[in-house]
């Protein structure tokens, strides 16, 4: 999202619009998509927040949860995006700088709707993260390695994590498996694969070596590459324990 | 058909999610903490998200707690709002209503079972209610939950984490689901529908 639009960019960069945001959830909705995840690029780098005046809208429309990321960085702003709807949210830059957010957030409003973005890559032999990922001139590695950081994370009470293999992001290449393992053998807590998505077989790569929870992808839904109900058939196919593609035919507000 | 339906305030964050689901289905709701609006609505909804004693406090500072215990008309507790119906919660190890027999408990995780358990499970088992009325066996809904109630006598649908626990259950008037049926895609609307529009 950027400036109320559906942008998407490669590696980070080179951002274009795709639609608009009703009309694209209501579609992913409507085709069988298990969950949306609304990521404001343009919020963390600026130190702004996010405007949330969109967040109602995708609300009254969805009936699938949905996550809202960008910018949140108080309890105030959490509560906000919450109390319009949203089921989660995910804090990512700001995390990194203040850490006791994720416990402040989990305790307020309770783990299983503090999600951790986490924007990591190998760099010689380790995982790193980096932060202010939404804004290639500001995007800078922190200060921790991506294992420590997410045990960190969990143990101050994130209830999901978004793994982001930036070096994947956009290039259709298959998710990196062999760090979403590393992160798998290090948590308890649900992970969300993300970052390289651009076949179905790599979605079903990752449910089968990493044993992730939820596979995330964006440019293969947005350029139509791959359909949602075609994917999960194929995934229903290769053993993957997920809900069926259904025939939307009520309740979707359009 | 105007039911008057109740969403009691429980200060949870699913609240506009749950009006919202409503409205999709054409009923309005009030959301509300007067006792006299929940006593004469004919369908009520105590929601629910977050942690049980502190949702236990804001009813009792609210002067809900035997306003719920002795309504008549049908009532669905929701998520959080299904663990306060039962007699307690291991969560804090706190007292609950007392109106749904059983003790709420930790889901234990291990490798294949995250806690919290987020996501998308097909619920099975299911026993003749009309809340599930065009609601097939293996039907899938969302849940976001740390803990559960077990299997009972009042079990009216199960699901799987690392053991079965309670999906749907029933005692009464009192009707309640652990999952988000505002986030449940259609099945869930079906539940909202059947629960809002039967007579029963």
């Amino acid at each position: 999202m950027r400036e109320g639009r559906v942008v998407k960019g490669v590696q980070f960069r080179n951002h274009r619009d795709v639609g608009d945001i009703v009309e694209l959830a209501t579609r992913y909705c409507a085709e069988g998509a298990d969950e949306l995840v609304f990521y404001d690029i343009t919020a963390s780098p600026d130190g702004r927040s996010v405007d949330r005046s969109w967040v109602s809208r995708v609300a009254a429309v969805l009936d699938i949860p949905f996550c809202v990321a960008g910018g949140i960085r108080s309890i105030d702003s959490a509560e906000e995006v919450l109390n319009k709807g949203a089921d989660k949210i995910s804090i990512n830059t700001p995390a990194l700088q203040n850490p006791g957010l994720i416990t402040d957030l989990a305790r307020r409003f309770g783990s299983q709707c503090v999600v951790v973005g986490v924007d990591s890559q190998q760099i010689n032999d380790q995982y790193v993260v980096f932060q202010n990922t939404g804004d290639p001139n500001k995007t800078s590695a922190a200060s921790y390695q991506t294992l420590d950081w997410v045990r960190e994370a969990v143990d101050r009470g994130a209830g999901e994590l978004v793994i982001n293999c930036m070096n994947r992001d956009g290039v259709r290449s298959g998710y990196d498996c062999a760090q979403l393992q590393a992160v798998r053998a290090v948590c308890t807590v649900p992970i969300i694969a993300s970052g390289g998505a651009g076949s179905m077989q790599h979605f079903a790569e990752v449910f089968a070596t990493a044993n992730v929870d939820g596979a995330l992808a964006a440019s293969v839904f947005h350029s139509a590459a791959i359909s949602i109900p075609e994917l999960k058939n194929f995934l229903l196919q290769a053993g993957v324990d997920i809900r069926p593609a259904e025939s939307r035919t009520e309740n979707l507000g359009v | 058909m105007s039911t008057k339906v109740a969403i009691i305030d429980s200060g949870g964050a699913n609240i506009a999610s749950l009006v919202y689901a409503l409205e999709r289905i054409g009923k309005t709701a009030e959301l509300t903490r007067d006792a006299a609006v929940i006593r004469a609505a004919e369908k009520v909804i105590l929601p629910g998200v977050g942690a049980a004693r502190d949702a236990m406090q804001r009813l009792r500072d609210a002067q809900l707690i035997d306003v719920i215990r002795s309504l008549k008309q049908p009532v669905l507790g929701v998520c959080l709002g299904m663990q306060l119906l039962a007699d307690a919660s291991e969560e804090e190890d706190v007292d609950c209503l007392g109106i749904i027999p059983g003790t709420v408990g930790k889901l234990s995780a291990d490798a294949e079972h995250p806690v919290p358990n987020m996501g998308w499970c097909e619920v099975t088992g299911l026993r003749e209610t009309h809340l599930l009325d065009d609601i097939g066996e293996q039907s899938y809904f969302y849940f976001v939950h740390s803990y559960a109630l077990p299997v009972s006598e009042h079990t009216l649908a199960t699901a799987m984490h690392s053991e079965p626990f309670t999906a749907i259950t029933g005692h009464g008037n009192f009707l309640a689901a652990q999952f988000h049926p505002e986030r449940s895609a259609d099945a869930g609307s079906r539940l909202l529908r059947n629960f809002l529009y039967n007579r029963r």
